[in-house]
Formats: structure tokens, sequence, C-alpha cells
């Protein structure tokens, strides 16, 4: 039987992450009407979104595949996307202690932008907060996140074929990309890390094997941290 | 191999992967930070992966046939300066989408 604080704490993340269904329909949708588009059979666009759950790396999976890149192009550049949630993780670990391993198994599954920021937010507003309500609350952030995830997928996905041309949804997918990016351009090293990897981007577009998303990614986050650190040993 | 098939291997490997990735810390017990630069070379990952992967598309649209575009340079400038100054996803995706149609209705 779950105590009273614990369900408090899973109805509190379920209202503290609703905001988000804003952003995660039209945003899944978009997902399942580029793939029906892109000729994906729903069975293949609904399995991508509840095997891979992560937006900015399916959008990725999908143009690289449309365009015939290689295999392992299609395979490393989504996950380098989503390399930042190795950075959520360990970020969120300290706060389970004492949270058993098959719940943290669970936990790791919904780990998104969404579950992780609203998350945190609320662990840092409430520092009384025990671990069983923290992970109620987690699990509780995901209900709103998850499942419309996957209900707006199939939505767009059965709606797909029925979306006039004329909408230039071509261009949908990489202003959701600028859309995801842009609001965290909150620094100067954040600023140039991204203009350097549209430069070196462009400059080297004539690799082959879409090597130049691997070498313009690695320029930019080179850049990004070089700044911080020569600003950290200024300050 | 099929498309079906290369649509498959990558949501698997894709799939598993980020598991991991999501699961690396979480299932570590105790408390094992990263080094301290890899923690600063991830902070740049999505602002150095999305903008790269974008730039080519934006510059040489596939729509127009690799012809620079106007109306979808416009329209991506929309959806940066939105994105970034009311820090917006929505607003941003708002905003470049409108823009977008605005100049396809103007330029054509």
């Amino acid at each position: 039987m779950p105590q009273a604080s614990t369900r408090r704490a899973f109805w509190l993340g379920m209202r503290d992450a609703l905001p988000f269904l804003l952003v995660i329909v039209p945003f899944g949708m978009l997902f399942g009407v580029l793939a029906s588009e892109a000729g994906w059979r729903l069975t293949e666009t609904l399995a991508m979104s509840a095997v891979v759950i992560a937006g900015a790396s399916q959008f990725t999976a999908l143009q690289l595949l449309s365009e015939q890149a290689p295999l392992l192009i299609c395979i490393i550049a989504p996950l380098a996307i989503n390399l930042r949630m190795a950075m959520y993780s360990a970020s969120l670990a300290p706060h389970l202690a004492g949270v058993p391993r098959w719940q943290r198994a669970l936990m790791a599954y919904g780990l998104t932008d969404q579950s992780y920021g609203v998350a945190m937010n609320r662990y840092a507003l409430s520092p009384k907060m025990g671990h069983r309500e923290k992970v109620a609350h987690y699990f509780g952030t995901l209900v709103p996140v998850c499942v419309p995830w996957w209900l707006a997928t199939w939505a767009g996905a059965e709606a797909g074929t029925a979306i006039p041309e004329g909408l230039a949804l071509d261009f949908a997918v990489p202003i959701t990309f600028i859309a995801l990016f842009a609001p965290m351009l909150r620094t100067r090293p954040h600023v140039a890390a991204a203009a350097v990897a549209v430069a070196v981007a462009l400059l080297f577009s004539f690799l082959p094997w879409n090597l130049w998303l691997i070498v313009a990614s690695l320029a930019g986050m080179a850049t990004g941290s070089w700044l911080e650190l020569r600003a950290e040993r200024r300050s | 191999m099929s498309e079906v098939a290369r649509i498959w291997v990558v949501m698997i490997v894709v799939g598993v992967g980020t598991y991991l990735i999501r699961y690396s810390f979480l299932g570590l017990v105790g408390d094992r930070p990263l080094p301290e630069w890899a923690l600063r070379m991830l902070r740049y990952v999505p602002v150095a992966v999305m903008p790269a992967l974008v730039a080519p598309l934006v510059v040489w649209p596939a729509a127009t046939g690799g012809a620079p575009d106007p109306a979808r340079m416009l329209a991506a400038l929309a959806a940066l300066a939105v994105g970034a100054v009311m820090r917006s996803v929505l607003g941003s995706i708002f905003a470049g989408m409108g823009v977008l149609y605005l100049a396809l209705w103007a330029i054509g």
C-alpha cells in the first residue's frame, strides 16, 4: 500500500509536468506524420517512439534513414544527441540513495529532458522530500510525458498521408531542431559551440558518410568547453 | 538491406544504447561523479549536434533540390530568434512555421 505522502508526491509530479503536454503532443504527432510521409509503417513508427522515446534523436534517425545515410551514421548521430542524458543520470543519482535497483531501472526508461527538468526543479524547491517521495514524484512526471508521446505518435501516423503538400512539412524537422536547441543558447560558450558547429558542418559538407556531422559536433563541443574553462580560469 | 530492416536495426541499437546512457549513473549504487572534463564536454552536446545537423538542411533544403531558399532561411532565423529570446520551444516552432508560410506566400 503506498503511503499518503508518496501518493501526494505522485500527483504533484503529474501536475508539475502537465504543461509539457503542449510540447509533447504536437511534437509526437509531427514525428508520426513525418515518419508516415517517409513511408514508414505504423508498426515501425510506434515501435520507435516506444523503444527510443527521445524526440530529437528520433527525428535525427528518421532524417538520416530517409537520406540513405550509412547505417553506422544513422546510429551514432542519434546516440550522440542522447549523450546529454548521461549528464541527467549523473545529476539525478545522488537523490536516489536507498532506492531499489529495479526502480532505478524503470526510472531510466522514462528519463527525458522534461521529466528530468521537472523533477530537479521540484527537488530544489522541496529539499525535505524523502527518497520515496522523490521517486513517486518522478514517476508522476512520466505520466503526462511518456503516455502522450506514444498516443500522439500514433495519431500523427494515422493522420500522416492526409496532410496536404502545401504545408511544407519538409521544413518542420529543421524548425523543430532549432526550437529544441535555441532555448539552450544561454551563455557565450553555448552560442559559440553552436556557431562553430554550424560553420564546420557547412565547410565540411563534402565529407562522405555524413562524417561532417561528427566533425562539426566535436568541434562545437570542444569550443564550448574550452571557452567555459577559459572563463572559469579568468574569474 | 531493406529499408524496413535498416529502420529496425537503427531503432534497436539506438534504443538499447539510449537506455544504457539513461541507466548509466542511476544504476550505479552510490555516487560516482563523472570527471569534470567529461561533464564539461557533455554540457555542449545538444548545442553542438543539433545545430550541425540542421545547418545543411537550412542552407541547402531538399525541397528546392538543394538551392538556397530565402523563405526557408527566414523561417529558420525566426525560429532561432524566438527560441533564444523567449526560451520557448513551442513559440519557436510557431514562429518558424508562421514565417515560412508567410514567406512562401509572399515570395512564392
